[in-house]
């Protein structure tokens, strides 16, 4: 449905993106991950004809974007990360200005009020656009994108700024609309991409790191080695004990979390495992192990560890 | 193009843009109308037309300010460019929508007269010489604004730039008297909106000023076009 070969953006003599390949099935939902500035929203503005690539080609639905932008924008419901909403226009009149703007040929009316259902904006929709609040915004972006029922939708960033509800809601949307549309998403936020996506390609500087489903992810980056553990008893005698643990790289304690337990956070070093040597450890002097989990990665981790490069030896 | 054309429009009377260009727009033809004919009991509207031609210099750049500059600090160029619209439509579309709120501005010149015609008999002829002349007048400043708007995010620098330009047409008459050459004072002449403008005033329909101000309009439109093109591949 997308095919993305060798594209490239250039401003001046740094690229934004560089040389990425990537292709995308009908019906998939393609996480796009990736830090600030990695070059998500640019490679987006590319698929959808807002800029245009220095080379390379993309196109969508067999229609090369460069080469007929207007056949290709007809197959495309874009999302950018701003929704890009007229303040002074209501829902309603902005939704018509969208239909008409994309020459939409399904029956008006009853389009619009499908589509108002489908994302809830149903009671704002008389009010002006520049008095909702950001969530409601993103949704009326999001019925945007959605007229016309585009083959291809592409949402950047469509959570960013709204409260958990409503990243919940966006996020159930966004798998039910999978359903009938080939979808990509960006975003920076790891967990949002596994509990949306089928599939997940990596970006970072402008390249691509990865390319694989959310599972290939996950099995790149469980960091068993990482722990942070809570011990009920004495702080020094713990801290002591655990710092003589095997294949230990760094013990830090994070201070007193319940009334007499303590928490520590433990790395050792890669492929290890020593929960089973923590826990008889313990046991055996008598301190209750309170908790003890791995510690979640950032985004800079999976980075690091998706480009293969060595692990910093600083925490966050 | 018709869409944007109508989005546009309207957009100018949900702000107060539309209402505070036509008011003011009024506000002064009414009171040319008042000195020059009413008060001073003469029928003749061409003093009210040439006065004007300096009031709509001035506004001019209130209406055209925000076209392209507003869409861009709002990023709402993002949906208008990723629709399936060509530029060229959506260029015309926004035009469009300011040359009629000026075109409405200008028919109150109708309304002077149908009042001086419960006196004596107008000279319609002028009336209609004139409103030629105010339309395509505007027509071709609408565009240099609209290009200048392109040309920002800002409707202030849009607008400041807008004025700068009002400015030199307004002054352009002024300042042959300081070229010695008469090469000059022709380009000068030849730029000169007011000249072309003058005729019209007096009941004249000059068709090469007709083609001047409609060229001027097609060229800045297609700039305004080059200019959103650009963007998109630099």
């Amino acid at each position: 449905m997308i095919e993305v070969k060798n594209l490239s953006k250039r401003y001046g003599k740094n690229y934004a993106v560089e040389d990425i390949s990537f292709s995308v099935k009908e019906g998939e939902i393609l996480g796009f991950l990736g830090p600030n500035g990695a070059g998500k929203s640019t490679t987006m503005n590319m698929l959808t004809g807002y800029i245009s690539a220095t080379s390379g080609s993309a196109s969508v639905a067999g229609i090369d974007v460069l080469e007929n932008p207007i056949e290709a924008k007809k197959h495309i419901g874009y999302l950018p990360e701003l929704p890009p909403l007229y303040l002074d226009m209501t829902v309603k009149d902005y939704l018509d200005f969208a239909y008409s703007l994309k020459k939409v040929s399904l029956p008006k009316r009853a389009h619009i009020q499908e589509i108002c259902g489908l994302v809830k904006i149903e009671d704002v929709y008389g009010r002006l656009i520049g008095n909702l609040s950001k969530g409601y915004r993103q949704r009326v972006g999001v019925a945007q994108a959605l007229l016309g029922n585009p083959d291809v939708l592409i949402l950047d960033e469509p959570t960013v700024g709204l409260d958990p509800k409503q990243i919940i809601e966006i996020r159930n949307l966004i798998k039910h609309l999978g359903k009938g549309h080939t979808v990509i998403l960006s975003s920076h936020i790891l967990t949002e991409v596994q509990a949306v996506c089928e599939r997940v390609v990596v970006i970072n500087n402008g390249h691509i790191v990865a390319d694989g489903t959310p599972d290939d992810l996950s099995t790149a980056m469980t960091a068993d080695h990482k722990l942070i553990i809570r011990v009920a008893g004495p702080s020094e005698d713990v801290y002591k004990m655990l710092s003589k643990l095997p294949h230990l790289v760094e013990i830090t304690r994070n201070g007193q979390k319940e009334p007499g337990v303590f928490e520590y956070s433990i790395e050792t070093e890669a492929g290890t495992d020593i929960r089973k040597e923590i826990f008889n450890r313990l046991s055996d002097r008598h301190w209750p192990l309170m908790a003890m989990r791995t510690n979640d990665l950032t985004l800079e981790d999976v980075f690091l560890q998706l480009t293969g490069e060595k692990q910093m030896g600083g925490r966050r | 193009m018709l869409s944007v054309f109508k989005r546009e429009f309207n957009s100018y009377f949900h702000s107060a843009i539309g209402f505070v260009f036509l008011s003011v727009f009024c506000f002064f033809s009414g009171l040319f109308f008042y000195l020059y004919c009413l008060a001073s009991l003469n029928a003749d509207l061409t003093p009210v037309f040439s006065a004007m031609f300096t009031i709509s210099l001035m506004v001019i750049p209130l209406l055209t300010m925000k076209l392209l500059s507003e869409d861009k600090r709002q990023k709402t160029d993002q949906l208008l460019l990723t629709s399936p619209v060509s530029l060229f439509s959506l260029v015309v579309g926004k035009y469009l929508a300011a040359l009629a709120v000026y075109g409405l501005a200008i028919l109150i010149n109708v309304l002077f007269g149908i009042v001086l015609s419960a006196f004596t008999t107008p000279e319609w002829m002028v009336i209609i010489g004139n409103l030629l002349g105010s339309f395509f007048m505007g027509a071709a400043f609408i565009a240099i604004g609209l290009f200048i708007s392109s040309l920002t995010e800002s409707q202030l620098i849009a607008a400041i730039l807008t004025f700068a330009v009002s400015f030199i047409l307004i002054l352009l008459d002024g300042v042959t008297a300081f070229f010695s050459s008469t090469a000059l004072n022709k380009v000068v002449e030849w730029l000169s909106f007011n000249n072309r403008y003058y005729p019209f005033t007096i009941g004249v329909i000059d068709y090469s000023a007709i083609v001047f101000f409609l060229s001027v309009a097609a060229v800045f439109l297609f700039l305004t076009i080059r200019v959103l093109d650009k963007k998109r591949w630099s």
